[in-house]
């Protein structure tokens, strides 16, 4: 207690609170007691490390934020698909106004962002080799996602399967595995808080082994800004990752799970895919994998039936892919943005998973 | 003159975490920037977390009371990220002795050498933070770092007045202390 008088009237007179006459009976205390002024300097030392230590945080902060904003300003770019999409956006602020005017004018416009993408943004030749590769590794590895028995499920529609999925834009568009959705035709979507809403199969690429879910229901309210980015480029061997999920389907309780990235290439070499170190568990499937950043590197996809705590994750690159073939595919889509910047960068792990287990949702997949 | 005194309201911007200023100086620099890191090995990840580390180490730099910048802030700048970049390739033994050199540099060794400094107290102080359970955490980034006042944060947090709140936080305070410097002592 008398230590705590003691910092709280160090506090006050290095803040300059108080008052003369107190001032003046401190500074000559401070003056007799040697220890006094020892605990003085350290103090004053340790609140200045108080201050710069808060100033780079908020620093830290402003400068993701503009970047994120010259970045979509066009002032600044990062690669070619964001260049097709920093076009957009500039075509899109040149006729903003003229929109307003005359709205007959938007149907054009929409049909000249979709036609401005698919032409910036030409699929890699790359892309159906790689997929061969990942059927190949399908075959030797397991799939994560739960095989469901039907008798335990108590609706009419047959469950055909389950695994994990998150969002990638707040409108409702989430990314999970196509293999969690193989044999279905819908598919419902859990929170962490067990709330329910019914999705629709957007997008499906079993090469990829992945897919676009969008939640269409009336209960959603639509998220302005999720906390994390998708990463573009590949992570680097030895990052620490970890993961959430709902790895107890059906129950729809978010396991967090931590590990690191053991291999940049996934089973026999497959570039789509790394690998991880961290036991996965069925119902894992279609999860994001997160870097110390708080971005997702990778989607949870497989693991090695015969080791244990070997798992493999889909590159968050092919994320990107995925939603311009969607977007190429369905011309209604090309309002999915994803961001580049995330803003868990400064956040401990605790806050962090906090934050990003709201957007990440248990997939129940079912046949009408 | 008129730019030299441009440059100096920039730097006073930066140092008062000014938005325009901070915008103004990325702009003016994150292109010279992004073609030297991609145009020797690196990706656009590595290059905007090379910039920004270099915008922290100016920053913190512009805050001190005895800064001086005696060159343009774009030479500054492109100085300590060729040198940033250049340590980087040095660790994943991507080393080239040949990297290609765009602009005009000056010796930033001293300044770095401060950062990393910087960067090791910084660290200490998010360890001590980090290993502080709540509300202890909250309390304390509450006052000293958002700094908002002790009846506002009594209120958050369910305390019945401030100066109840007020104790509970010079005792998470002294917890803190106490962490930050056995870390400190032993780190430097």
């Amino acid at each position: 207690m008398e230590d705590i008088l003691l910092l709280q009237a160090i506090e006050r007179y290095l803040d300059g609170t108080m008052l003369p006459a107190e001032r003046a009976y401190f500074e000559e205390l401070r003056n007799n007691t040697h220890e006094i002024d020892q605990m003085v300097v350290e103090h004053s030392m340790f609140l200045h490390q108080m201050d710069s230590f808060s100033g780079r945080q908020t620093m830290q902060h402003s400068l993701q934020n503009v970047h994120a904003k010259l970045l979509s300003m066009g002032d600044i770019n990062e690669g070619g698909e964001q260049t097709a999409k920093t076009k957009v956006v500039n075509i899109w602020n040149k006729y903003k106004r003229v929109a307003t005017i005359a709205a007959a004018v938007g149907g054009g416009i929409a049909l000249m962002i979709s036609t401005l993408v698919a032409y910036f943004n030409p699929i890699s030749p790359d892309v159906t080799r790689l997929g061969v590769q990942l059927k190949q590794t399908q075959n030797q590895v397991a799939a994560l996602s739960n095989e469901i028995i039907k008798s335990k499920i108590p609706t009419k529609a047959p469950i055909t399967g389950g695994g994990s999925s998150f969002l990638i834009d707040g409108k409702g568009y989430l990314i999970t595995n196509a293999h969690v959705l193989d044999g279905a035709t819908s598919a419902t979507v859990y929170n962490e808080e067990g709330k329910e809403f019914s999705a629709i199969i957007a997008y499906k690429n079993d090469e990829k082994d992945l897919a676009i879910l969008k939640i269409e229901d009336e209960d959603f309210q639509p998220i302005k800004n999720l906390p994390y980015s998708i990463r573009k480029t590949n992570a680097d061997l030895g990052d620490e990752i970890y993961t959430i999920g709902f790895p107890n389907f059906p129950r729809t309780d978010v396991v967090y799970n931590v590990g690191y990235l053991s291999s940049v290439k996934g089973y026999n070499g497959d570039t789509l895919t790394c690998q991880i170190q961290m036991s996965a568990n069925p119902g894992n499937s279609g999860g994001p994998v997160f870097n110390k950043k708080g971005e997702v590197i990778g989607v949870l996809s497989t693991k090695l039936s015969k080791a244990d705590g070997v798992s493999f994750a889909i590159k968050s690159k092919n994320i990107y892919q995925l939603v311009e073939d969607f977007k190429k595919a369905d011309t209604t889509s090309s309002n999915i943005k994803m961001l580049n910047t995330t803003t868990l960068n400064n956040d401990d792990r605790v806050s962090q998973v906090k934050k990003i287990s709201n957007y990440v949702y248990m997939v129940k997949a079912y046949r009408k | 003159m008129k730019s030299e005194l441009n440059e100096q309201a920039l730097l006073q911007g930066l140092a008062n975490n000014d938005t325009k200023a901070i915008e103004t100086i990325y702009k003016q620099n994150y292109n010279m920037v992004q073609t030297f890191v991609l145009n020797n090995n690196g990706t656009y990840d590595e290059a905007r977390d090379i910039f920004q580390e270099a915008m922290i180490a100016l920053y913190e730099k512009a805050k001190s009371e005895s800064f001086v910048l005696t060159c343009k802030i774009n030479t500054y700048v492109y100085s300590v990220c060729r040198r940033l970049w250049l340590k980087r390739l040095q660790q994943l033994g991507k080393f080239s002795s040949s990297v290609e050199s765009l602009e005009e540099t000056v010796s930033v060794e001293e300044d770095i050498e401060i950062h990393r400094k910087r960067n090791a107290e910084y660290n200490i102080m998010e360890r001590a933070l980090g290993s502080m359970g709540e509300p202890c955490k909250s309390l304390l980034e509450g006052y000293y770092i958002k700094k908002m006042d002790m009846q506002a944060l009594a209120k958050e947090f369910g305390y019945t007045n401030a100066d109840n709140a007020k104790n509970q936080k010079y005792k998470c305070l002294m917890r803190l202390k106490k962490m930050f410097f056995a870390q400190y002592n032993i780190g430097e």
